[in-house]
Protein backbone atom coordinates (compact mmCIF):
# COMPACT_ATOMS: atom_id res chain seq x y z
CA UNK A 1 0.00 0.00 0.00
CA UNK A 2 1.17 3.56 -1.14
CA UNK A 3 1.82 5.97 1.47
CA UNK A 4 -0.30 9.44 0.27
CA UNK A 5 1.74 12.59 0.59
CA UNK A 6 0.03 13.66 3.65
CA UNK A 7 0.46 10.47 5.22
CA UNK A 8 4.66 10.56 4.18
CA UNK A 9 5.30 13.58 5.73
CA UNK A 10 3.75 12.60 9.23
CA UNK A 11 6.01 9.72 9.12
CA UNK A 12 8.83 11.99 8.81
CA UNK A 13 7.63 14.44 10.99
CA UNK A 14 7.60 11.55 13.81
CA UNK A 15 10.42 9.89 13.37
CA UNK A 16 12.58 11.52 16.18
CA UNK A 17 9.36 11.35 18.73
CA UNK A 18 6.81 13.94 19.79
CA UNK A 19 7.78 17.00 21.19
CA UNK A 20 7.58 17.40 24.81
CA UNK A 21 4.44 19.91 25.08
CA UNK A 22 1.53 20.63 26.39
CA UNK A 23 0.17 19.87 22.25
CA UNK A 24 2.59 17.47 20.74
CA UNK A 25 0.10 16.64 17.49
CA UNK A 26 -0.44 20.46 16.94
CA UNK A 27 3.93 21.28 17.24
CA UNK A 28 4.08 18.40 15.04
CA UNK A 29 1.52 19.50 12.22
CA UNK A 30 3.28 23.34 12.15
CA UNK A 31 6.09 21.81 10.97
CA UNK A 32 4.78 20.36 7.60
CA UNK A 33 1.66 22.61 7.83
CA UNK A 34 -1.18 20.45 9.24
CA UNK A 35 -3.62 21.83 11.75
CA UNK A 36 -3.90 19.42 15.01
CA UNK A 37 -6.71 17.73 13.99
CA UNK A 38 -5.43 16.52 10.35
CA UNK A 39 -2.20 14.97 12.39
CA UNK A 40 -4.37 13.12 14.65
CA UNK A 41 -6.95 11.92 12.29
CA UNK A 42 -3.13 10.59 10.03
CA UNK A 43 -1.85 8.92 12.52
CA UNK A 44 -5.02 7.38 13.50
CA UNK A 45 -5.31 5.77 9.95
CA UNK A 46 -1.85 4.97 10.03
CA UNK A 47 -2.18 3.17 13.34
CA UNK A 48 -4.95 1.08 11.75
CA UNK A 49 -3.12 0.72 8.66
CA UNK A 50 -0.82 -1.16 10.57
CA UNK A 51 2.25 1.33 9.45
CA UNK A 52 2.20 2.40 12.92
CA UNK A 53 2.98 -0.53 14.96
CA UNK A 54 2.39 1.63 18.70
CA UNK A 55 2.95 4.73 19.54
CA UNK A 56 4.04 5.38 23.13
CA UNK A 57 7.04 5.76 24.97
CA UNK A 58 10.35 3.95 23.51
CA UNK A 59 11.99 2.84 26.24
CA UNK A 60 15.74 2.02 25.77
CA UNK A 61 15.90 -1.66 27.84
CA UNK A 62 19.76 -1.38 28.25
CA UNK A 63 19.43 1.43 30.37
CA UNK A 64 17.18 -0.37 32.40
CA UNK A 65 19.27 -2.76 32.84
CA UNK A 66 17.62 -5.49 30.65
CA UNK A 67 21.58 -5.77 29.04
CA UNK A 68 21.70 -9.81 28.55
CA UNK A 69 19.95 -9.49 24.25
CA UNK A 70 20.20 -12.97 22.51
CA UNK A 71 19.38 -13.16 18.99
CA UNK A 72 18.14 -16.46 18.42
CA UNK A 73 18.46 -17.71 15.03
CA UNK A 74 17.11 -21.48 13.76
CA UNK A 75 17.71 -23.20 10.57
CA UNK A 76 13.93 -24.83 10.10
CA UNK A 77 13.00 -26.69 7.43
CA UNK A 78 11.13 -24.61 4.65
CA UNK A 79 8.06 -26.73 4.63
CA UNK A 80 7.48 -25.90 8.44
CA UNK A 81 8.99 -22.40 8.96
CA UNK A 82 5.75 -20.76 9.05
CA UNK A 83 4.09 -23.05 11.58
CA UNK A 84 7.32 -22.66 14.07
CA UNK A 85 7.20 -19.15 13.84
CA UNK A 86 3.55 -18.94 15.07
CA UNK A 87 4.38 -20.76 17.38
CA UNK A 88 7.84 -18.99 18.47
CA UNK A 89 6.27 -15.48 17.78
CA UNK A 90 4.02 -15.58 21.41
CA UNK A 91 6.02 -17.41 23.32
CA UNK A 92 6.57 -15.07 26.49
CA UNK A 93 9.61 -13.40 26.43
CA UNK A 94 10.50 -13.76 22.44
CA UNK A 95 10.50 -10.02 21.50
CA UNK A 96 10.72 -10.10 17.90
CA UNK A 97 10.38 -13.41 15.71
CA UNK A 98 10.95 -12.60 11.73
CA UNK A 99 11.55 -14.90 8.87
CA UNK A 100 14.70 -14.00 6.71
CA UNK A 101 16.23 -15.45 3.40
CA UNK A 102 19.16 -17.85 3.88
CA UNK A 103 22.40 -17.14 2.26
CA UNK A 104 24.47 -20.44 1.70
CA UNK A 105 27.30 -20.75 2.23
CA UNK A 106 27.94 -18.64 4.72
CA UNK A 107 24.23 -18.17 6.42
CA UNK A 108 21.97 -21.34 6.87
CA UNK A 109 19.62 -19.59 9.29
CA UNK A 110 15.90 -18.68 8.29
CA UNK A 111 14.21 -17.99 11.50
CA UNK A 112 15.02 -15.02 14.02
CA UNK A 113 13.80 -14.50 17.49
CA UNK A 114 15.13 -11.88 20.15
CA UNK A 115 15.11 -12.89 24.24
CA UNK A 116 16.17 -10.21 26.45
CA UNK A 117 16.71 -10.63 29.91
CA UNK A 118 18.69 -8.84 33.38
CA UNK A 119 21.09 -11.72 33.18
CA UNK A 120 22.75 -14.08 30.76
CA UNK A 121 21.73 -16.95 32.98
CA UNK A 122 18.14 -16.44 32.97
CA UNK A 123 17.95 -15.99 29.09
CA UNK A 124 20.39 -19.08 28.70
CA UNK A 125 17.68 -21.00 30.64
CA UNK A 126 14.66 -19.47 28.65
CA UNK A 127 16.37 -20.54 25.20
CA UNK A 128 16.95 -24.04 26.80
CA UNK A 129 13.49 -24.41 27.61
CA UNK A 130 12.57 -23.32 23.82
CA UNK A 131 14.82 -26.09 22.18
CA UNK A 132 13.40 -28.75 24.49
CA UNK A 133 9.92 -28.00 23.10
CA UNK A 134 8.22 -29.81 20.13
CA UNK A 135 8.40 -27.31 17.73
CA UNK A 136 11.89 -26.92 18.05
CA UNK A 137 13.21 -30.27 19.07
CA UNK A 138 16.37 -31.16 16.80
CA UNK A 139 16.70 -27.91 14.74
CA UNK A 140 19.80 -26.38 14.35
CA UNK A 141 19.71 -22.99 16.02
CA UNK A 142 22.70 -20.59 17.20
CA UNK A 143 22.41 -17.80 20.01
CA UNK A 144 24.33 -14.61 19.62
CA UNK A 145 24.54 -12.73 22.80
CA UNK A 146 24.83 -8.86 22.27
CA UNK A 147 28.17 -7.00 23.13
CA UNK A 148 28.23 -3.35 23.10
CA UNK A 149 25.59 -1.10 21.11
CA UNK A 150 27.09 1.12 18.98
CA UNK A 151 24.01 3.03 17.92
CA UNK A 152 20.15 2.72 19.10
CA UNK A 153 17.63 5.46 18.09
CA UNK A 154 14.37 5.14 15.95
CA UNK A 155 14.40 4.39 12.14
CA UNK A 156 14.79 7.15 9.60
CA UNK A 157 12.45 6.57 6.48
CA UNK A 158 12.36 9.62 4.85
CA UNK A 159 15.37 11.74 4.18
CA UNK A 160 15.95 15.17 3.25
CA UNK A 161 19.65 15.26 1.31
CA UNK A 162 21.35 12.65 -0.46
CA UNK A 163 23.69 10.65 1.28
CA UNK A 164 24.12 12.67 4.35
CA UNK A 165 25.45 11.10 7.30
CA UNK A 166 25.21 11.92 10.75
CA UNK A 167 28.52 13.82 12.05
CA UNK B 1 5.33 27.00 19.28
CA UNK B 2 4.76 26.17 23.32
CA UNK B 3 7.74 25.61 24.89
CA UNK B 4 8.88 23.50 27.31
CA UNK B 5 12.30 23.54 28.85
CA UNK B 6 13.60 20.23 30.09
CA UNK B 7 14.85 20.47 34.28
CA UNK B 8 18.29 19.69 34.98
CA UNK B 9 20.02 16.39 33.91
CA UNK B 10 19.25 14.18 37.07
CA UNK B 11 21.72 11.44 35.99
CA UNK B 12 25.48 12.64 36.41
CA UNK B 13 27.12 13.18 32.72
CA UNK B 14 29.03 9.67 33.36
CA UNK B 15 26.13 7.30 33.45
CA UNK B 16 24.65 8.94 30.31
CA UNK B 17 27.32 8.17 27.87
CA UNK B 18 26.55 4.91 26.22
CA UNK B 19 23.41 4.27 26.29
CA UNK B 20 24.07 0.94 28.20
CA UNK B 21 24.55 2.07 31.58
CA UNK B 22 21.96 1.17 34.44
CA UNK B 23 20.07 3.99 36.38
CA UNK B 24 17.76 1.29 37.56
CA UNK B 25 17.66 2.68 41.30
CA UNK B 26 15.92 6.34 41.45
CA UNK B 27 12.58 5.24 39.53
CA UNK B 28 9.59 6.76 41.26
CA UNK B 29 6.30 4.75 40.78
CA UNK B 30 4.89 7.47 38.64
CA UNK B 31 7.98 6.42 36.38
CA UNK B 32 7.51 3.51 36.78
CA UNK B 33 3.72 3.17 35.74
CA UNK B 34 4.76 5.65 32.70
CA UNK B 35 7.13 3.17 31.09
CA UNK B 36 4.99 0.61 31.71
CA UNK B 37 1.84 1.51 30.59
CA UNK B 38 2.39 3.96 27.89
CA UNK B 39 4.52 1.96 25.64
CA UNK B 40 1.13 1.62 23.46
CA UNK B 41 -1.70 3.83 23.23
CA UNK B 42 -0.52 7.59 23.67
CA UNK B 43 -3.94 9.09 23.73
CA UNK B 44 -4.54 10.56 19.83
CA UNK B 45 -6.16 13.86 21.79
CA UNK B 46 -4.90 16.77 21.49
CA UNK B 47 -3.62 17.11 24.85
CA UNK B 48 -2.66 13.15 25.27
CA UNK B 49 -0.09 14.67 28.50
CA UNK B 50 -2.93 16.06 30.32
CA UNK B 51 -4.94 12.95 30.07
CA UNK B 52 -2.42 10.56 31.27
CA UNK B 53 -1.51 12.96 33.79
CA UNK B 54 -5.56 12.75 34.82
CA UNK B 55 -5.21 8.87 35.17
CA UNK B 56 -2.15 8.51 36.78
CA UNK B 57 -3.34 11.02 39.63
CA UNK B 58 -0.94 13.65 38.92
CA UNK B 59 -0.89 17.05 36.45
CA UNK B 60 0.14 17.32 32.67
CA UNK B 61 3.38 19.66 33.73
CA UNK B 62 4.34 16.64 36.41
CA UNK B 63 3.91 14.27 33.35
CA UNK B 64 5.85 16.30 31.35
CA UNK B 65 8.63 16.86 33.22
CA UNK B 66 9.42 13.15 33.91
CA UNK B 67 9.48 12.23 30.55
CA UNK B 68 11.49 15.04 29.19
CA UNK B 69 13.99 13.81 32.53
CA UNK B 70 13.86 10.09 31.44
CA UNK B 71 14.83 11.08 28.14
CA UNK B 72 17.85 13.49 29.29
CA UNK B 73 18.71 10.16 31.72
CA UNK B 74 19.12 7.72 28.00
CA UNK B 75 15.80 5.65 29.81
CA UNK B 76 13.28 6.73 27.19
CA UNK B 77 14.68 7.38 23.33
CA UNK B 78 11.46 9.27 22.85
CA UNK B 79 7.95 9.67 23.01
CA UNK B 80 6.41 8.63 19.68
CA UNK B 81 5.82 5.97 17.14
CA UNK B 82 7.46 2.78 16.53
CA UNK B 83 6.56 1.91 12.49
CA UNK B 84 6.32 -1.77 11.16
CA UNK B 85 8.93 -2.74 9.17
CA UNK B 86 8.73 -2.52 5.73
CA UNK B 87 5.18 -0.77 5.88
CA UNK B 88 7.07 3.23 5.65
CA UNK B 89 9.82 2.44 3.61
CA UNK B 90 11.97 -0.05 3.44
CA UNK B 91 14.79 -2.07 6.30
CA UNK B 92 17.04 -4.42 5.99
CA UNK B 93 18.88 -6.91 8.88
CA UNK B 94 22.63 -6.84 7.89
CA UNK B 95 25.68 -8.08 9.55
CA UNK B 96 29.66 -7.83 8.84
CA UNK B 97 32.50 -10.53 9.71
CA UNK B 98 34.96 -7.87 11.07
CA UNK B 99 38.11 -8.91 12.03
CA UNK B 100 39.19 -8.03 15.73
CA UNK B 101 41.54 -5.07 16.03
CA UNK B 102 39.20 -3.39 13.45
CA UNK B 103 35.84 -3.82 15.12
CA UNK B 104 35.78 -0.63 16.53
CA UNK B 105 36.81 1.44 13.95
CA UNK B 106 34.33 -0.48 11.38
CA UNK B 107 31.31 -0.32 13.82
CA UNK B 108 31.79 3.79 13.88
CA UNK B 109 32.06 4.14 10.05
CA UNK B 110 28.71 2.21 10.16
CA UNK B 111 27.27 4.06 12.80
CA UNK B 112 28.19 7.47 10.81
CA UNK B 113 25.07 6.44 8.28
CA UNK B 114 21.37 8.12 9.31
CA UNK B 115 20.26 5.28 7.16
CA UNK B 116 21.43 2.97 9.90
CA UNK B 117 19.42 2.66 13.36
CA UNK B 118 20.62 -0.07 15.40
CA UNK B 119 23.90 -1.35 15.17
CA UNK B 120 25.25 -4.00 17.79
CA UNK B 121 28.46 -5.97 18.50
CA UNK B 122 26.88 -9.62 18.76
CA UNK B 123 29.47 -12.58 19.25
CA UNK B 124 30.19 -14.89 16.67
CA UNK B 125 31.93 -14.74 13.48
CA UNK B 126 29.58 -12.31 11.80
CA UNK B 127 30.51 -9.75 14.68
CA UNK B 128 28.66 -6.56 13.46
CA UNK B 129 25.06 -6.24 13.24
CA UNK B 130 22.43 -3.32 12.20
CA UNK B 131 19.88 -2.04 10.27
CA UNK B 132 19.49 0.01 7.16
CA UNK B 133 16.49 2.03 6.50
CA UNK B 134 15.57 4.25 3.64
CA UNK B 135 12.63 5.42 1.46
CA UNK B 136 13.17 2.56 -0.82
CA UNK B 137 14.78 -0.92 -1.49
CA UNK B 138 17.22 0.97 -3.73
CA UNK B 139 18.57 3.45 -1.52
CA UNK B 140 19.08 0.71 1.20
CA UNK B 141 21.10 -1.36 -0.81
CA UNK B 142 22.86 1.81 -1.87
CA UNK B 143 23.98 2.43 1.65
CA UNK B 144 24.94 -0.94 1.76
CA UNK B 145 27.05 -0.54 -1.26
CA UNK B 146 28.53 2.58 0.04
CA UNK B 147 29.56 0.35 3.24
CA UNK B 148 31.11 -2.74 1.74
CA UNK B 149 33.09 -0.21 -0.53
CA UNK B 150 34.48 1.36 2.43
CA UNK B 151 35.02 -1.23 4.66
CA UNK B 152 35.78 -3.87 1.91
CA UNK B 153 34.19 -6.06 3.59
CA UNK B 154 31.15 -7.97 2.36
CA UNK B 155 27.66 -7.65 3.58
CA UNK B 156 25.04 -10.65 4.92
CA UNK B 157 21.90 -9.10 3.31
CA UNK B 158 18.86 -10.59 5.45
CA UNK B 159 15.87 -8.38 4.47
CA UNK B 160 12.51 -9.33 6.32
CA UNK B 161 10.46 -11.64 4.85
CA UNK B 162 7.74 -12.41 7.19
CA UNK B 163 6.80 -11.27 10.75
CA UNK B 164 5.81 -13.28 13.47
CA UNK B 165 5.47 -11.18 16.66
CA UNK B 166 2.98 -8.59 17.30
CA UNK B 167 4.86 -6.01 19.26
CA UNK B 168 2.97 -4.94 22.08
CA UNK B 169 6.10 -3.15 24.04
CA UNK B 170 8.14 -4.47 26.17
CA UNK B 171 7.08 -6.05 29.96
CA UNK B 172 9.40 -4.08 32.03
CA UNK B 173 8.54 -5.28 35.69
CA UNK B 174 6.01 -8.14 34.77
Amino acid sequence: MELTARELAVVGALQDGLALVPRPYRALGESIGLDEAEVIDVIASLQRDGVIKRLGVVVRHRALGMTANAMVVWDVPDDRVDEVGAWLGVQPDVTLCYRRPRRPPSWLYNLFCMIHGREREAVRARIHALRESAPLQDIPYAVLFSNRCFKQRGARYRFDGEGEREG
Amino acid sequence: MASFSPPAPIASASEQTAGDVAPTGGLTELERRLLDEYQRDLPLVPAPFASIAARLGTDEAEVLRLLASLVERGIVSRVGAVFTPRRAGFSLLAALAVPALRLDEVAALVSGYVEVNHNYEREHGYNLWFVVTGDDEWRVNRTLDDIERRTGLVALRLPLERAYHIDLGFPLWS
